[in-house]
């Protein structure tokens, strides 16, 4: 194994190839082969310091580095922009540490990390998607207690999260959860897909790609293997909606209703909408 | 016919039990002299056949509740075995209930039993709408269309005499009275085979008291649920029951016929509490 680090074509500053020791990288595989084994399952694993601060991604990054080789092609994003502050940072420490390739087009990518959204360009079996999760416990908001979650998931014990969702329609008139929508995975457990906006849910069903979650502040790991049933929670009168964007465009690329699109206010407090998938908005720019 | 709920050797001790508790206290105590342990429920034994309605008197301390949070699996018994016939949930009339895994329990609890305790507190979430709380069991069981259960939780908050315009509101908003309803609007949203009644009307005025115990009463009559009723006061138990058992020290001392207990008793402690009614 020594041998194939040894070939890569950048020192990597006298740290070990992809920062961590190879022990560590074994223990967070075997932790991340046991959450594809148990699909939505959090799988606790011993979540090691990272030079970036918990809560900024060390999860995804841990997750990355021990899945990383020489030949990967690596692209992150946060909040699908391939150029924000979170995206870049982490994008030069696994450069130093790894030297491996860099690209901003979904489809070139081996290892895609990224933070609150997943890319729009489709993905394949040949790449691998890595989520950065802030909070990796979706029944946290009903029960505070860690030890009464992990029973309730242990007996599959969902009513409280169902009462819940029951409330907001009953005061609401819909359900008012925005980002990180509870969805149930194999028709097992509930799981929380990390801040991902509700028009990203649906990506994850059946999906060609396997998708990784990592949390490094909370210490859990959890997995939607390719070709997993992934079903949001919904009731037979109020059916899951993702966001919608009909009347607005992309003020870049016009795309309209077929990508998840930021309102954004300019300084003259007008309103306008770009594409989110910086580099999805690009490609269609270039057509 | 055959019982909808058996009950055997029932027991439930609080306490580092030395093993032989059992044999160490009888009707004058129920601590163990040898450990200290507490004996909550000792060897209690009944049969509960359907469409009854059995009661269940004694001082407090004397395990009535405890009893009843025994059936509900809401406390683990330390022994014993309890036998439900039930139709909705599977019978598990040959299998000791005590023994299934926490996953049948609830089944068994969501699909076939319903409990009032004497504090709304324990029995409903305040923060939750009055709707919300008869939806509760109903989403455990299964249950995934809105309209469906504010239908089923506004017939049964009406049964109770709750405003349903007031459906939408936390219970917390409520008097104790009609917390008391919501409860009883919650125990039956399920339709439950069984209803644990653990002092329904300790705690309410006179006047609620009796529209309470009108209600409980012809919902019996309409729904035939088999109930156990739990109470310290003679009238409530005379009014709703047709057979009682007297507790005292976690154990059941004198049981038969309403009518012939509280015309009738033969232990001592059944005379002291007759002879006791205001």
């Amino acid at each position: 194994m020594l041998g194939e680090w040894a070939a890569a074509e950048k020192p990597t500053g006298g740290y070990n190839f992809a920062y961590i020791d190879e022990g560590t990288k074994r223990e967070i595989r075997r932790s991340i082969l046991k959450a594809i084994a148990v699909p939505g399952y959090q799988v606790p694993f011993g979540s090691r310091e990272m030079p970036i601060a918990r809560g900024w991604g060390t999860g995804g990054l841990q997750i990355t580095l021990s899945i990383i080789g020489p030949g990967d092609v690596l692209k992150v994003i946060d909040q699908g922009c391939d150029d924000s502050v979170n995206a870049v940072n982490i994008k030069k420490f696994i450069d130093r540490v790894t030297g491996v390739a860099m690209t901003t087009e979904t489809k070139d990518a081996t290892i895609i990390q990224t933070r609150h959204r997943i890319p729009e360009q489709p993905m394949t079996d040949r790449q691998v998607l890595v989520l950065q999760v802030p909070l990796p416990e979706p029944l946290r908001h009903v029960e505070p207690l860690e030890a009464e979650t992990r029973r309730m998931h242990g007996e599959g014990d969902y009513g409280l999260m169902w009462l819940s969702l029951y409330e907001n329609i009953a005061l609401h008139g819909e359900i008012t959860i925005g980002a990180g929508y509870p969805l149930l995975v194999n028709r097992r457990y509930i799981m929380s897909p990390s801040p991902i906006p509700r028009w990203d849910c649906p990506k994850l069903h059946m999906a060609e790609t396997l998708c990784l979650f990592g949390s490094g502040r909370e210490r859990r790991i959890y997995a939607v293997p390719p070709h997993t049933i992934v079903e949001p929670l919904e009731f037979e009168d109020h059916r899951f909606r993702v966001e919608n964007f009909e009347s607005k465009a992309c003020s870049r690329c016009g795309s309209a209703n077929e990508t998840y699109l930021d309102e954004i206010t300019d300084d003259d407090g007008h309103k306008f909408y770009t594409c989110s998938d910086t580099s999805n908005c690009e490609r269609r720019c270039r057509q | 016919m055959k019982p909808i709920v058996q009950v055997r050797d029932l027991t439930r001790i609080f306490g580092d039990s030395c093993g032989r508790c059992l044999e160490h206290v009888d009707e004058t105590t129920n601590i163990c002299p040898v450990c200290g342990s507490v004996v909550a429920c000792g060897g209690v034994s009944f049969d509960l056949y359907p469409d009854e309605v059995l009661g269940v008197v004694g001082e407090s301390g004397s395990g009535k509740s405890t009893l009843v949070r025994l059936l509900h699996f809401d406390w683990e018994a330390t022994g014993g075995a309890v036998y439900y016939n039930l139709q909705a949930a599977g019978s598990y009339g040959a299998v000791n209930a005590l023994e299934l895994s926490p996953f049948l329990k609830r089944q068994i609890r969501n699909t076939s039993l319903g409990i009032v305790y004497q504090n709304p507190q324990d029995g409903l979430r305040m923060n939750v709408t009055a709707g919300g709380n008869v939806a509760e069991r109903l989403l455990t069981a299964g249950w995934r269309n809105v309209g469906n259960m504010r239908a089923r939780s506004a017939m049964l908050l009406q049964r109770t005499e709750i405003p349903v315009s007031r459906m939408d509101e936390p219970p917390r908003n409520f008097s104790g009275g009609m917390q008391q309803r919501v409860q009883i609007a919650k125990a039956l949203s399920n339709s439950p085979a069984v209803l644990l009644l653990d002092e329904v009307t300790t705690g309410l005025d006179l006047s609620v008291q009796a529209r309470v115990l009108d209600l409980i009463r012809s919902l019996q009559r309409e729904l035939h649920v088999s109930m156990i009723v739990v109470s310290h006061d003679l009238g409530v138990i005379r009014s709703l029951t047709s057979r009682t058992m007297v507790m005292k020290h976690g154990r059941i001392v004198e049981a038969g016929l309403t009518d012939q207990i509280l015309e009738d008793p033969q232990h001592r402690y059944t005379q002291l509490l007759v002879s006791s009614q205001l």
